[in-house]
């Protein structure tokens, strides 16, 4: 049974690879931030399988609310899209 | 057998929802999938903490239902003009 | 029998968590989208969480507490997410029937000062 837990973490391991890569490579800020939380996610699901609920719990709370709400304000302040 | 079906499926649906982030055309495309990658997360967390045997491990699905709205609606109060 | 209603409730989740990502993949359009994403997720989150609670009785009120959260945010995002994606100018699908919130005052103003 472990080892199927251990499979899910693989696949979430490259999940969070491919959200890290649209973060580099985008152009839009916004859509950055918005690949950013889908990375915050996943590392959360990683915390939970390696068995550290507490970080996990931390992680879910600010990584999910806080983080995304604030990089959101701060697009806002300043300008959307990258120029080349 | 019961595990490697329901953990297949909803493994299969979060590769779905981002590759949907990865080519969304529109900001607004990508939000939905991260939204709803949100909700299956939270399902696949109950699930493996009944996987697992640990009750304790439901307060982290607690705490994702009831936060990770709020990204969403600033997202979405953002693209609606207002911060 | 509590333990095999669970596993129904835990595959008929799984299945519609399933079908409400493959909706949001093949879909052509934000508002098809959204439904899609929004209410398969919903019922399929809400039914193998109840499901968990019934495989596992002694967890049974958590996991109802949980599944009154996810029933009580869903819709609030998705309801901000297609109000804002509609006032902030994204097309509609080409195939679409109607659109009845063209009609109304609040909608065209909006899009006039987009233009």
């Amino acid at each position: 049974m472990s080892t199927l837990v251990l499979y899910l973490a693989l696949a979430m391991a490259i999940l969070m690879l491919v959200g890290a890569f649209v973060v580099v490579v985008t152009k839009d800020l916004l859509v950055a931030v918005i690949a950013s939380a889908v990375v915050d996610l996943v590392l959360a699901i990683l915390f939970y399988i390696l068995q550290a609920p507490d970080v996990a719990i931390t992680q879910a709370s600010i990584g999910a609310g806080l983080t995304t709400a604030i990089f959101v304000v701060v697009v806002r302040k300043t300008k959307r899209f990258e120029d080349d | 057998m019961n595990w490697i079906i329901v953990l297949g499926l909803i493994a299969l649906g979060t590769v779905l929802t981002i590759l949907r982030t990865a080519l969304g055309p529109t900001a607004p495309d990508r939000v939905v999938a991260v939204d709803s990658m949100t909700t299956i997360t939270t399902a696949l967390l109950v699930l493996l903490g009944l996987l697992m045997d640990r009750y304790i491990y439901l307060d982290i699905s607690l705490v994702y239902a009831a936060l990770a709205f709020i990204a969403t609606l600033a997202i979405a109060r953002y693209l609606e003009g207002g911060v | 029998m509590l333990t095999i209603i669970g596993w129904i409730m835990i595959y008929i989740g799984a299945t519609f968590l399933f079908l409400g990502a493959l909706g949001i993949f093949r879909f052509p359009d934000v508002y098809n989208r959204l439904q899609a994403g929004t209410k398969c997720t919903t019922l399929g989150a809400f039914s193998s969480i109840v499901g968990v609670g019934l495989v596992h009785p002694a967890w049974l009120p958590k996991t109802l507490l949980i599944a009154f959260f996810i029933l009580l945010t869903n819709p609030i995002s998705s309801h901000a997410l297609g109000r804002a994606s509609y006032k902030s100018g994204v097309k509609l699908w080409e195939g679409s029937v109607i659109d009845k919130c063209k009609e109304f005052e609040e909608c065209q103003k909006k899009e006039e000062e987009q233009e």
